[in-house]
C-alpha cells in the first residue's frame, strides 16, 4: 500500500539540485556560449524632466560595444507605450512608460538608453560614456506633494489623479451618523518592496534556422511575456518560447511584465543574430522595478455600545509612482479586503490613484491587504479602546458566524466576481489564537515585567485573503511508456515548491510513485496556456488542475487497462504505478498500458512492440476510435467561480526600552487557515518567510525619498532587510482547516498570509506597550523616541488600565 | 580607447586549477561564475551585504563580490559546488551541511543558499556542537527573503548532527 | 555594479608597492577591500591604479608587548579578534571589533584599513583616538609615526599622502588600574551604529583620575571628549562637542538622546573595569 502523499511533508525534490550549486537562475544561462552578449542600461537620474539631447557619440569608441539605442531607435509598436496589463473603467488617466523613455523621464530609473556589449563591465562603461542633456521639471513626491498637485507629473492628468473609484455597500455615511458612537482615524503606511535576493534577469535567443525565439526570463508569468514580446516584436505567438527557469523569489514584483529589458533583449537577440543577457545589479532593482504600500487612509466609523460596526467609510490615496502598467489591483484589494473577517453591514470605500515622480507601484505580497489589514485592525483596536472593551471582544462581536458562510459583501473584487468568502470559522481561529499566545494571562505578565521596570504590549491582528483568482490554470499529464509521468502547468515558480507538492498531488491522484513524476512549471512549450503565479493562487490553480488532469489521464488509464486484463474498470486499482485487478494477480503497469495507447505501425524498442498492429487491436475496429487519442495523456483546466478565501490571526508581544525606544519581540503567534494543506512544511515555511517579511515591513523597511524624488537607501546598506537577529527566535504556528467548497482538493492559497497583519499586529502591540496611538508604519526606534516626546504631555495609563 | 590589460590569473577553485584571462577589475564573483563556469555562487548586491556569493578562501568565509579575481590567485578557493563529498556517483552525496538543509527545509528559491552553506561549513568547523544562540550567530550576516531563517537555524543545528553521525565532526 | 577600469599591481614588496604609489598619482593601495571594493563597483571611486599589498610580507602580525598591542596592516579583524594575548592587554580591542560588520566582513578587512578609511560611523579610528594610539606610515620619503589625534582631517579623509601607506597601528595597553568599555546601539545586528560609546577611565583607588569617551556616528570625525571633570554629566559634556546629524536611519534629537543614555552606562562599566582590575591585581 503506498503512503497517501498529499499532506504529507515531503522533502524538496528541487533541493537537490539547489543545493549542489547546480541551480539554473537566468543569469546562469548560456554562460559557455561565447556568443553571449550583456547589456547595460542607461537610467534618468532625476525624477523629472524633459529630454532635449542624448549624445551616444561617445559610446561607439568603446571597444566591444556592439548597439546603442535609444527611444529614436525603436519602430512599430516597440516605439508605443508598454501595455496597460489590467485595464478599468475608473483608471481614467492611466499611464505607462515607453521601453526606452520618449523624451520625458518622470522617475529616477526610468530606462533611456539599452547598450549591448561583449560583457557587462564594458556595457556599464559605454552607458557611462552617453551624455543626457535634461531640462529638469518640478519633480512630485509623496501622496501629500500627489494631492497638493501644484506640480503635475504628467501634463495631460489633472490633479495628479489616475483613478478614483467608489464601491458601497448599504449606506455608510447614515449609518454612521445615527450611530451612539463614531471614531475618525488616520492611518497611514509607508512605500516598501519585495527585494528578492535575485533580482531581474531576461536572456534570449533567436534560431535563424528555425526562426523561433526563446525567452528565459525571471519572471511570474511565461505567458504574459510571451504575449508582450510577441506581440511587440511583431512575431506570430507561435514563434515565441518562453521559459521562466529557476527563479531567487518573485514576492510580486516579478509579476509586473513586460519590463522594458524584457523586450529590449529578445529585440537585440533578433537584430544581432547573438543570444543576449540582461541582469540587473542591486541598485537598478531599488530604482527600476517596482515598489508598494504607500498609502493614506480616513476611516470614519460609527459602532454600538457593543462595538459592534454599524457603517464604514474609508477614503484613501494611493501613491502609484510614476505609471500605472499593472492597473489598479494592489488599492482594488485594499478596498475589498480591508473587510477582513467583518460584516459591517454599511461600508462604503472611496480612493484616488495619484501619479508622483517616484517608481512605479505594482503588487508586493500582500497586494494592498495589509494596508487593508492595518487600517480595519487599527479601528477595531480604536473602538475597545474608546469603550473600555478586550480588543478580542470587538473582533468577536463583528465576526461572520460559521453559520453564515458563503458570505457576500456586496462589491466587486479583484478578478471582476462578486466579493463572497466561501468558509472559514474565525472564532475558533481566535479561540486557538489567544491561547496560543496567551492573551488572557498577559496582563499578569505586564505586572510581572512592569516591576522590572520592563515595559510590554500585547497586539492581535486577523485577515481574510481571497486567494486562487482566475481566469484559469491548466495542466498536462503525460504517462510515457517507461511509466515515468511528466506533468506540466504553465505558471511558474520562484522557491514554493511547486515541483515537489504538485508531484504529491499527481502520486496520490493517480497511484503512481512520487519519485516517478516529474513536473515543469512555466515553459510556454509545454503548456502554453496560462496565467501567472500571484494572489497566493498556485496551488489552488494549478493544484486542481493538476489534479483534474491526472484524474482524465486515470481514466484513460483504467479504460485501457481493463481492456488489457479483461476485466471491469470497477475492479481495478491502481498503487505504484501498477494497475491491477483487486484480490488477484493481475495487473499491467502504466509504462506498459503507455505503449498500448498508442496503436504503432513501426516498434522502436522491445516494449512498443506490443503495440504493433499485429499484436494488439480488434481488427473490426478503427485502431484509434473516434472520440479518442493516442498516447496516455490528459489535460484539464481549472477555473474557479470566484476566490476562495483563507484566513489567519497574528499576535505578537514586545518589548519596548523606556530609555532608547528599541523594540523587541518576545512572542510571536500564528493561526492560520489555508484549507487543507498539500505538504505541510512547505506551507510552515512560507509562514515563516512572510511574518520575517513583515517583521522587516513593519519595523525597518521603508523607501526613503527625498523632495527632489532621489532614493536616498538604494541599497542593502540602507535598506534595512532583517537577518536572522531580527526575526522571532521561534513562532508558534496553529493551524485550522476548513476546506475550500470551490475546488477538488480543497485548498486555499497560502503565499501572502505571513505579512499581511504584520503592520497591524505590530502597531497594536506597540500602542498597547506605549499607551498612545501609533497610526503610521513602519517605525524605527528614532520615530517612537520621538513619538514619547509628542504625547509627553499626556498621562501615561497605568498598567492596570484596559487597553 | 585601449583595449583593457588582461591579467593570467591562475585560479584554485574546489581541488581544480582554472586558467583564466581577466582584467584586473574582475570581481573574484564573477570569475567564478563566467570565466570558471561555477555558477552555484550567486550574486545579491555587489556591496557585501547579503553574502550570498560567500566562498571559503584558505577554509575561511569571504565575500566573494568584495574581492577581485586577481587578488585571489594564492588561495585555495571552495566554492557551493565543492562542498559536495566525492562518493563515486555522478550526483556526489550531500555533505551534512547540504543533507542538514533538505532535512530541514532550510531553502526556498535557493538563490542565498550557497552563501549560507559556505559560511555554516566553516562555523561548524570551528564550533561543531553550536548552541541555538551559537547557530543564529553563525548565520547572522547572510540574508535570505524567502524562509524567515527558522529552518535554517534548525539546519545548523542538524548539520551539527549528521557531521556526528557521519563521524566527520 | 561593475568597476571601471584600473591599472593593477601586486606588489612582493614594500619598496616596489611605495615606488608604486609615488609614480601614480591616482593610485590606491587595495588592503581588505570591504570598504574600497563597494566603492569602485558603484563607480564612487575610480583610481587608475589599485596597487595590492597582500601579497607583502610580515605585515600580518598582531604583536603585543609591555606597551600595547601594535597590528600590521595585513592583520585581519578577525585575526585581531581572536588574539586571546591582545585581548588581555587591550580589551577595548575585542569589545569593539566584535561590533563591526559581520564576521564575514571581518575575515577579510583589516583593522589598519579601516583606521586609514577614516569613517566616524566606524568602531577602530574612534578607538585608536580614545585609546591615544598612533599609526606608522611608509613612503618612498621613509618612515613616520602619527598619532591618533593627527590622523583624522575630514569625513572619510586621514591626514597621509596618497602615496603613504600604513604599515602597522599601535594600540596602547590599557594601564593597571584602568579600564575600559564600550556599547553601541545600531538598527540591525552587525549594522553601522546609530551611536557608539566607548569609555577609558582610570583610577587611583576609588577616584577616577582621567575619563574619556570616544564616540561612533555623532560627528564628522572620530571624536574623543575628556569628561574627567564632568563625570556626573559626561553626556551633557560630549553634547557640546558632537554634531549629531539626521538621515533617514535616525533623528539628530534621537542620537543625542542615545548619547545622554549611553554615556553615563559606558562610563560606570567602565569605571567598573577598572576597578575589578584593580582588585584583581591586589587580589590575584
Amino acid at each position: 500500500m503506498t503512503t497517501k502523499m498529499f499532506g504529507a511533508k515531503v522533502p524538496r525534490v528541487e533541493d537537490q539540485r539547489f543545493l549542489r550549486g547546480q541551480g539554473r537562475y537566468v543569469d546562469d544561462l548560456l554562460t559557455d556560449d561565447p556568443r553571449l552578449l550583456h547589456s547595460a542600461v542607461l537610467r534618468s537620474p532625476h525624477a523629472h524632466a524633459r529630454i532635449v539631447d542624448i549624445d551616444v557619440s561617445d559610446v561607439l569608441d568603446v571597444e566591444g560595444v556592439l548597439a546603442v539605442w535609444t527611444w529614436d531607435d525603436l519602430t512599430g509598436p516597440m516605439a508605443e507605450p508598454l501595455p496597460l496589463l489590467i485595464p478599468h473603467p475608473t483608471l481614467t488617466h492611466g499611464r505607462t512608460q515607453y521601453a526606452l523613455a520618449k523624451d520625458e523621464v518622470n522617475y529616477v530609473g526610468e530606462a533611456i538608453a539599452f547598450v549591448v556589449a561583449v560583457d557587462r563591465y564594458v556595457a556599464e562603461d559605454a552607458v557611462s560614456r552617453i551624455r543626457v542633456d535634461y531640462e529638469f521639471l518640478p519633480p512630485v513626491v509623496g501622496i501629500a506633494a500627489a494631492r497638493a498637485a501644484t506640480a503635475a507629473v504628467h501634463d495631460d492628468v489633472p490633479d495628479n489623479v489616475a483613478a478614483r473609484m467608489e464601491q458601497e455597500n448599504g449606506d455608510a455615511r447614515a449609518a454612521i451618523a445615527s450611530a451612539p458612537h463614531t471614531l475618525a482615524l488616520d492611518l497611514d503606511v509607508e512605500r516598501s518592496a519585495c527585494t528578492p535576493m535575485e533580482g531581474r534577469g531576461t536572456v534570449a535567443r533567436w534560431d535563424p534556422d528555425t526562426s523561433r525565439l526563446t525567452v528565459w526570463s525571471s519572471t511570474q508569468t511565461s505567458t504574459g511575456v510571451r504575449g508582450c514580446v510577441a506581440a511587440k516584436l511583431g512575431l506570430d505567438l507561435a514563434k515565441v518560447d518562453v521559459i521562466t527557469p529557476d527563479v531567487g523569489g518573485g514576492f510580486g514584483v516579478k509579476i509586473n511584465h513586460p519590463w522594458p529589458e524584457e523586450l529590449l533583449v529578445p529585440l537585440a537577440a533578433m537584430t544581432l543574430g547573438r543570444p543576449v543577457k540582461f541582469t540587473e545589479d542591486r541598485r537598478e532593482h531599488f530604482i527600476s522595478s517596482a515598489h508598494e504600500r504607500a498609502q493614506q487612509h480616513h476611516v470614519e466609523v460609527g459602532f454600538d455600545d457593543d462595538g459592534r460596526v454599524l457603517g464604514l467609510n474609508v477614503e484613501f490615496w494611493h501613491d502609484h509612482g510614476a505609471y500605472t502598467p499593472y492597473g489598479l489591483i494592489v488599492p482594488i484589494i485594499t478596498s475589498t479586503q480591508l473587510l477582513g473577517p467583518y460584516k459591517p453591514q454599511n461600508y462604503r470605500v472611496v480612493f484616488e490613484s495619484l501619479y508622483t515622480n517616484t517608481v512605479i507601484v505594482t503588487p508586493y505580497r500582500g497586494a494592498g491587504r495589509p494596508q487593508g489589514c492595518f487600517v480595519m485592525e487599527r479601528t477595531m483596536d480604536a473602538i475597545a479602546a474608546y469603550l473600555g472593551k478586550d480588543r478580542t471582544e470587538i473582533r468577536s462581536t463583528n465576526f461572520i458566524q460559521p453559520d453564515e458562510f458563503p458570505y457576500e459583501h456586496g462589491l466587486v473584487f479583484q478578478d471582476g466576481r462578486e466579493l463572497t468568502y466561501d468558509s472559514g470559522d474565525y472564532p475558533a481561529s481566535l479561540a486557538k489564537l489567544k491561547k496560543l499566545v496567551g492573551w488572557d494571562e498577559f496582563e499578569d505578565f505586564r505586572a510581572e515585567m512592569a516591576a522590572q521596570g520592563r515595559r510590554v504590549g500585547i497586539g492581535l491582528a486577523c485577515y481574510v485573503e481571497g486567494t486562487g483568482v482566475g481566469p484559469y490554470e491548466g495542466a498536462h499529464v503525460h504517462i510515457e511508456t517507461s511509466g515515468k509521468v511528466k506533468v506540466a502547468t504553465g505558471l511558474t515558480t520562484q522557491g514554493q515548491g511547486h515541483q515537489t507538492a504538485f508531484a504529491q498531488i499527481v502520486a496520490d491522484t493517480l497511484g503512481v510513485r512520487f519519485e516517478d513524476v516529474e513536473i515543469t512549471t512555466g515553459d510556454t512549450r509545454k503548456m502554453p496556456y496560462a496565467v501567472g503565479t500571484f494572489a497566493s493562487r498556485a496551488a489552488v490553480m494549478s493544484g486542481s488542475a493538476i489534479h483534474l488532469a491526472a484524474l482524465r489521464t486515470k481514466e484513460k488509464a483504467l479504460r485501457i487497462a481493463a481492456e488489457a486484463l479483461e476485466a471491469s474498470e470497477e475492479d481495478l486499482e491502481i498503487a505504484d504505478g501498477v494497475v491491477s485487478v483487486r484480490g488477484t494477480d493481475a495487473s499491467i503497469d502504466l509504462g506498459t498500458v503507455a505503449v498500448l495507447s498508442n496503436p504503432l505501425r513501426y516498434a522502436f524498442d522491445e516494449a512498443s512492440k506490443a503495440a504493433t498492429q499485429f499484436s494488439v487491436g480488434d481488427p473490426s475496429k478503427p485502431p484509434v476510435a473516434e472520440d479518442d487519442e493516442p498516447g496516455l495523456e490528459g489535460t484539464d483546466f481549472y477555473s474557479p467561480p470566484r476566490s476562495t478565501f483563507a484566513n489567519g490571526m497574528h499576535a505578537v508581544v514586545v518589548e519596548t526600552d523606556p530609555d532608547t525606544a528599541e523594540i523587541r519581540i518576545l512572542t510571536y503567534a500564528v493561526v492560520h487557515d489555508c484549507g487543507h494543506l498539500i505538504n505541510p512544511m512547505i506551507v510552515e515555511g512560507q509562514i515563516h518567510g512572510g511574518v520575517a517579511q513583515g517583521v522587516g515591513g513593519a519595523l525597518y523597511e521603508r523607501m526613503a525619498y527625498d523632495e527632489s524624488g532621489q532614493l536616498l537607501n538604494a541599497s542593502f546598506m540602507d535598506f534595512l532587510m532583517p537577518y536572522v537577529t531580527e526575526v522571532p527566535t521561534s513562532i508558534a504556528i496553529d493551524h485550522l482547516e476548513t476546506p475550500s467548497p470551490l475546488n477538488p482538493l480543497g485548498i486555499k492559497g497560502a503565499g501572502e498570509a505571513g505579512v499581511i497583519p504584520s503592520a497591524a499586529v505590530f502597531a497594536a502591540a506597540i500602542e498597547d506597550a506605549e499607551g498612545f496611538p501609533i497610526t503610521s508604519m513602519p517605525i524605527s526606534p528614532s520615530e517612537l523616541f520621538e513619538l514619547r516626546l509628542a504625547h509627553a504631555d499626556e498621562p501615561h495609563p497605568l498598567p492596570e488600565e484596559i487597553r | 580607447m585601449t583595449t583593457e590589460q588582461l591579467h593570467d590569473v591562475r585560479l584554485h577553485v574546489n581541488g581544480s586549477v582554472h586558467e583564466v584571462q581577466v582584467p584586473a577589475r574582475r570581481l573574484l564573483s564573477d570569475a567564478l561564475r563566467h570565466d570558471c563556469g561555477l555558477t552555484g555562487t550567486h550574486v545579491g548586491c555587489e556591496h557585501g551585504v547579503c553574502g550570498a556569493c560567500t566562498v571559503l578562501v584558505d577554509g575561511t568565509p569571504m565575500r566573494s563580490c568584495l574581492m577581485l579575481a586577481v587578488s585571489a590567485v594564492d588561495a585555495e578557493i571552495t566554492t557551493v559546488e565543492g562542498l559536495t563529498e566525492d562518493d563515486g556517483s555522478a550526483q556526489g552525496r550531500l555533505s551534512p551541511v547540504q543533507q542538514a538543509f533538505s532535512d530541514c527545509h532550510g531553502l526556498q528559491c535557493g538563490f542565498c543558499t550557497p552563501g549560507f552553506l559556505t559560511t555554516i561549513t566553516a562555523g561548524l568547523r570551528e564550533t561543531p556542537n553550536p548552541t541555538e544562540d551559537e547557530a543564529r550567530e553563525m548565520i547572522a550576516g547572510n540574508l535570505c527573503r524567502c524562509t524567515g531563517y527558522q529552518n535554517i537555524v534548525k539546519s545548523v543545528l542538524r548539520a551539527s548532527q549528521i557531521q556526528a553521525e557521519r563521524g566527520e565532526a | 555594479m561593475k568597476p571601471a577600469p584600473f591599472a593593477f599591481l601586486r606588489p612582493s614588496t614594500l619598496e616596489e608597492a611605495l615606488a608604486a604609489l609615488a609614480g601614480e598619482q591616482g593610485a590606491k593601495v587595495l588592503a581588505g577591500g570591504q570598504s574600497l571594493v563597494p566603492l569602485l563597483s558603484m563607480r564612487l571611486a575610480a583610481p587608475s591604479m589599485l596597487v595590492d599589498i597582500n601579497a607583502l610580507p610580515d605585515l600580518g602580525h598582531v604583536r603585543v608587548a609591555e606597551d600595547g598591542v601594535r597590528v600590521g596592516a595585513l592583520a585581519r579583524h578577525a585575526e585581531v579578534l581572536a588574539s586571546a594575548e591582545a585581548a588581555q592587554a587591550q580589551p577595548l580591542l575585542g569589545m569593539a571589533l566584535s561590533h563591526v560588520a559581520h564576521p564575514t566582513i571581518r575575515n577579510r578587512g583589516t583593522t589598519v584599513g579601516s583606521i586609514v578609511h577614516a569613517d566616524a560611523a566606524a568602531e577602530m579610528p574612534m578607538v585608536l583616538r580614545l585609546l591615544e594610539g598612533s599609526v606608522d606610515v611608509a613612503s618612498v620619503r621613509g618612515r613616520r609615526t602619527v598619532p591618533a589625534a593627527e590622523l583624522f582631517a575630514g569625513p572619510l579623509e586621514s591626514t597621509l599622502a596618497h602615496d603613504e601607506i600604513a604599515v602597522e597601528a599601535f594600540f596602547p595597553g590599557l594601564a593597571p588600574g584602568a579600564g575600559v568599555a564600550f556599547q553601541e546601539i545600531a538598527r540591525r545586528h552587525g549594522d553601522y551604529a546609530l551611536v557608539g560609546v566607548a569609555a577609558r577611565v582610570e583610577t587611583d583607588g576609588d577616584t577616577v583620575t582621567r575619563a574619556g569617551l570616544g564616540f561612533v556616528s555623532v560627528s564628522d570625525v572620530p571624536t574623543v571628549v575628556d569628561v574627567t571633570d564632568a563625570l556626573d554629566d559626561p553626556a551633557g559634556k560630549a553634547l557640546g562637542e558632537l554634531d549629531p546629524a539626521d538621515d533617514i536611519h535616525a533623528t539628530a534629537a534621537y542620537r543625542a538622546h542615545l548619547v545622554k543614555v549611553l554615556a553615563p552606562r559606558v562610563l560606570a562599566a567602565a569605571t567598573d573595569h577598572a576597578r575589578s582590575r584593580a582588585g584583581e591585581a591586589t587580589h590575584p
